[in-house]
């Protein structure tokens, strides 16, 4: 049975582009102080008259576009976000608005340092918190997100074998890895090598022994694992790399399963990111913007991307003279906007407070787990730290697979679990609750999974056809990636009235096509 | 289900190769298309490349796949099945006639004596 | 919920990790702190800056007033909360967006396609060349001494283990535009890409179609940088070029000291399957209506892992959104009247100072500090609570004796008569 949604009302829109007319405008700028130069004469020929099909419209009509699409979006605030992997937690609004204060939010990188103390001090804390939490040395924050900090984790590998003598040739990948980490070692001129995981979803420690020799410059591996189980063999895989002079990366996805529990530092990694829109509850936001801090182990400092805090004098400053730096990743100093909000987030939880969400997130995805296990099949026994994978195997036999219950759960007001990762589970169901979720959300959750499984015992088609409650049912993907359209056009004044598809106003709502059964 | 021509060979990565004279015409099998589902692009080589037995003549995709795709036989690309880079849906239509994908002037006809008859494949991809 | 579980306390849930790896100390990070004092904390540190200071500092990062709408918009939970939308069905609001954003991207830029974002504008540009080193099939990678610095330091950061050599062309002393002789002579059948900005680091407006034209002879394609979106609104789009790599800073998005902000990556029609990160498209759904999707994710790295265009994942949508607010808010003609203030701004204090370049300039320029070092300009300049321009000579040892110099439509007149004030004399 559906307890937490009821069907509403829900608002057409048309793109901004069709609302548009000619003359409209949302804006007024300020009469101007100074002589109003012709572009003609300040650029000679090379100006544009107007941006062609730009849009035109009203304020009331902006905030009524931009609000009704909004209205078509599932969101933490709505409800549980289990996204595996993603730990999708509450973002914490006083973490808006502290990195809205005027001095941090319109701070421009290149003011004097005299003028930037406030906001460098905020950079050396939040580095000095993170190596606290993972127990590691020395952190840079320029890395924009989790991928980013791959690829600086990897060229700061490449730089400390090199100074050995030899960058070596391949990176170790579980078979169970973000797609991410090998796609970052093909950038930084690695060769992947895929281990395989053994039967409780853990690296198969032998397998990597075997694999292991002196061509290999780093293991890449995430603890706990994309199925949710640590790896009880971490000191043994990180002497299996180091006796033969490699080293360990973390992927630092799963971070939140470890704050205050156990730190890398701690257990043999040498250099790892942090996903601060993960773990440290800066807002996705549809995607982004993340932040991938990365913190080392000290012998991989004298690379580290420039620039680099300097305390002296009582003041902090930029030291650019970094002549052994794998160089830049991104322009200035990193997403700064974003460690505003994760040192915030640090300082409301405290030490202790970081540990007690950790522990929240495990006893929040152990919950989920033993409700649901009864109906789904657990990929691993082995126990669950801050998610549990399922596989689809009960619910297959019917001809349901995992991307059908994902698309049954939204009916049920909830957005659906990761689908189909880890690649090694068939079928994965790959659930994070987060600790942020309250003990009536997840008994909701576990409720709609399992009237979903019973649905899938009586009638699989009301799951097959899903979602059936949603303002837009299941779209043609197919025909959107075999003919490609990216970007609105303006129709030939011959087809503007006959446009199919389109949300104009004056089209009536179209009856939904429910089943007797969910109306 | 489709059968398989017993006039072509097939490799255990899903493609088939035709031979007439010295070209050979090489596709992918019913069951490989079936395992990607819908197929929205197919990426193809250029006339006038030489590939190796084993080497890449590109790849297909799905939605949420991409399946590279091996070349059986070694030589010259003599012609490409243009036709998919537009209409990719045929490869789920008529993989084994239509939708062929490309036409090698053979460097080494002994090459598809290692390759599996159709009884081969089929019991091949029934215990797969 | 623990006797549910069938554990006694929460530390048995943690029972079965090894002893050796569990941390029994404390994180020394200081008590959970209230709301109150966390706003107090960043107050203090935000006193701590130029908070209060008139800026003429430019470079990449631009002070433009941000209308009240984009944050009003960026602020709903709906937005803000939400995730990557790969579940269509509850995403069309995200998805919508992200369309008309590339809608936009391609208006504003004169290209075919645009993706849903890059991290900024510095890794558009290795992403830009690695893709045209897709297309071309060759390696080697020539960027102009024009293009903000740090740009080329990311560039090269990018390409140092994937065999593209970068190499630098080089700019006219008395224009400060590309010098194309050059470029033409350092141009080869090895070039994949031709690497421009305009307007360029100094300010100055480029040739682009001029510089197409060259690369496009030697088989090469020519990357377009900008860092300033707004003088698109009244320059020529850099329709010749084959890519587009910029930076959304400009639009509505705070300086933030160097961050979040959105780059993009805008390209020909025929280079779509090459572009990197996150493409949406449109389609129908189940009842036959317009929807919206991610689509073409076979390029991209949680499909193709290894082989895919790129390593991105996360990236700015919501900075995107922010950017898209913004020209919404501005629309056509708005678009157009604020170039023209920042231009206009820029010449009232450019022209009665001793420019080091003659060419065509939007709302940055490079001066001579006259007789004094650009620090002493500064430190003058910071008693009237001024930020001055941004001293060369750490990018450019040529140009030591000189500054960069921005105006933008939030600079005031009697603070620009300052700052001539303190070049003149």
């Amino acid at each position: 049975m559906i307890k937490k949604t009821r069907q509403h009302i829900s608002q057409n829109e048309s793109l901004l582009f069709e609302i548009s007319s000619p003359g409209k405008m949302g804006y007024q700028l300020p009469e101007l102080d100074v002589p109003m130069m012709d572009p003609a004469e300040a650029l000679g020929g090379n100006t544009r008259a107007e941006i062609e099909d730009f849009p035109e419209v009203s304020e009331v009509e902006l905030i009524r576009h931009f609000t009704r699409l909004s209205t078509w979006n599932y969101a933490i605030d709505l409800g549980l976000y289990p996204l595996g992997s993603c730990t999708m937690k509450y973002n914490p609004r006083i973490n808006e608005v502290v990195a809205r204060t005027e001095g941090l939010a319109w701070a421009h990188p290149y003011q004097p340092e005299s003028l930037s103390q406030g906001a460098m001090e905020i950079m050396a804390e939040l580095e000095r918190c993170l190596a606290v939490i993972t127990g590691m040395d020395a952190v840079t924050l320029q890395p924009a997100a989790g991928a980013h900090g791959e690829m600086t984790g990897t060229l700061l590998i490449r730089a400390l074998l090199t100074s050995r003598g030899n960058p070596r040739k391949k990176i170790l990948v579980p078979d169970s890895a973000h797609g991410t980490n090998p796609a970052t070692a093909a950038m930084t001129g690695y060769e992947v090598e895929n281990i395989k995981s053994n039967e409780q979803g853990m690296l198969d420690v032998e397998a990597l022994a075997r694999a292991m020799n002196e061509d290999v410059a780093a293991l890449m591996v995430t603890n706990p694992n994309t199925v949710g189980v640590f790896e009880q063999y971490i000191h043994k895989i990180a002497a299996i790399m180091h006796d033969k002079g490699a080293l360990v990366y973390m992927d630092g996805a799963n971070m939140n399963a470890l704050v205050g529990i156990a730190r890398p530092g701690d257990f043999g990694i040498d250099v790892m990111h942090l996903n601060l829109h993960k773990t440290f509850s800066t807002p996705h936001g549809g995607g982004g913007p993340g932040a991938g801090a990365v913190a080392i182990k000290k012998e991989l400092e004298p690379f580290l991307p420039g620039p680099r805090l300097r305390r002296e004098n009582n003041q902090w400053h930029w030291d650019y003279d970094r002549p052994r730096s794998i160089g830049r990743v991104r322009s200035f100093y990193g997403n700064f906007g974003v460690l505003v909000r994760a040192l915030a987030y640090i300082m409301a939880h405290g030490g202790e407070g970081l540990k007690n969400a950790t522990m929240d997130a495990v006893l929040n995805a152990n919950y989920i787990r033993k409700l649901i296990e009864p109906y789904y099949k657990i990929a691993y026994q082995a126990p669950s730290m801050h998610e549990c994978v399922f596989s689809d195997d009960y619910q297959s036999k019917k001809g349901v697979r995992t991307g059908d219950i994902a698309k049954r759960l939204i009916d049920y007001g909830f957005h659906p679990y990761t689908v189909s990762f880890p690649l090694i589970v068939h079928g994965a169901l790959m659930i994070e609750p987060t600790e942020t979720e309250p003990k009536q959300e997840l008994d909701l959750f576990a409720d709609a999974m399992i009237s979903i499984a019973r649905e899938i015992e009586e009638n699989p088609a009301i799951v097959l056809n899903a979602p059936h409650l949603t303002r837009t049912p299941r779209v043609d993907e197919v025909t959107a990636a075999r003919k490609p359209i990216l970007r609105w056009k303006k129709p030939a004044e011959s087809q503007v009235r006959a446009k199919p598809g389109d949300l104009r106003p004056d089209v009536p709502a179209r009856e939904p096509a429910l089943p007797a059964s969910v109306r | 289900m489709s059968t398989y021509p017993e006039n072509f060979r097939y490799t255990k990565e899903h493609e088939w190769v035709r031979v007439d004279g010295d070209t050979g015409t090489v596709g992918i099998t019913w069951h490989a298309q079936n395992e990607l589902g819908d197929i929205v692009y197919v990426d193809l080589p250029k006339v006038g490349a030489h590939v190796a037995e084993r080497g890449s003549l590109g790849s297909v995709e799905s939605v949420k796949a991409v399946s590279d795709i091996y070349s059986p036989v070694s030589g010259e690309i003599v012609e490409i099945n243009d036709e998919l880079t537009t209409a990719p849906e045929k490869l789920n239509h008529d993989p084994h006639g239509e939708a062929w994908l490309v036409k090698i002037k053979l460097a080494a006809p002994d090459e598809i004596k290692s390759l599996l008859s159709a009884a081969d494949y089929q019991s091949y991809i029934g215990a797969e | 919920m623990l006797s549910t579980i069938g554990v006694n306390s929460l530390e048995d849930l943690f029972a079965h990790l090894p002893e050796d790896v569990r941390f029994r100390g404390t994180l020394d990070i200081p008590p959970g702190k209230s709301e109150y004092e966390i706003v107090d904390y960043f107050r203090a540190r935000a006193a701590e800056t130029a908070a209060g200071y008139a800026s003429f500092l430019g470079a990449g990062v631009y002070s433009h007033y941000r209308p009240v709408m984009c944050d009003v918009v960026v602020s709903r939970g709906e937005f803000l909360t939400s995730y990557t939308p790969y579940q269509a069905e509850i995403s069309q609001g995200t998805l919508t967006t992200i369309f008309e954003f590339q809608t936009m991207a391609c208006q504003l830029t004169g290209m075919d396609v645009a993706n849903a974002s890059m991290y900024d504008g510095s890794s558009a540009v290795p992403e830009a060349a690695m893709m045209a080193i897709r297309v071309t099939g060759r390696r080697r990678v020539l960027v102009s001494r024009t293009v903000h610095p740090e740009y080329r330091e990311v560039l090269r950061t990018y390409a140092q283990h994937q065999g593209m050599p970068i190499e630098e062309f080089g700019y006219e002393n008395e224009t400060g535009t590309i010098d194309t002789a050059d470029l033409e002579s350092k141009l080869d059948n090895r070039t994949a890409a031709v690497i421009i900005q305009s307007p360029n680091f100094f300010g100055v407006v480029e040739n682009v179609s001029e510089a197409a034209r060259i690369a496009h002879a030697g088989g090469a394609l020519l990357v377009d940088v900008f860092t300033e979106a707004v003088a698109l609104g009244v320059i020529e789009p850099p329709r010749d070029a084959d890519i587009v790599a910029g930076e959304l800073q400009s639009f509505a998005i705070s300086p933030s000291y160097g961050g979040p902000f959105a780059g993009i990556i805008a390209a020909k029609e025929k280079f779509i399957r090459q572009i990197p990160g996150r493409l949406v498209g449109e389609t129908k759904d189940a009842n036959g209506d317009r929807a919206f999707c991610l689509t073409l994710s076979t390029r991209e790295q949680h499909i193709r892992r290894e082989k895919a265009t790129s390593n991105i994942c996360t990236n700015q949508a919501l900075i995107a959104l922010m950017a898209t607010v913004f020209m919404t808010v501005y629309g056509k003609e708005g678009m157009r009247e604020l170039a023209i203030q920042n231009l206009s701004k820029a010449h009232y204090l450019g022209d009665r100072l001793p420019r080091r370049f003659s060419g065509a300039y939007f709302n940055e320029f490079v001066v001579r500090a006259n007789g004094r070092t650009p620090g002493q300009v500064n430190s003058g300049l910071l008693e009237h609570k001024i930020v001055g321009g941004l001293p060369l000579g750490r990018f450019y040892p040529e140009l030591d004796g000189c500054m960069l110099l921005c105006c933008t439509e939030m600079s005031r007149r009697s603070d620009m008569d300052v700052v001539a004030e303190a070049l003149r004399a």
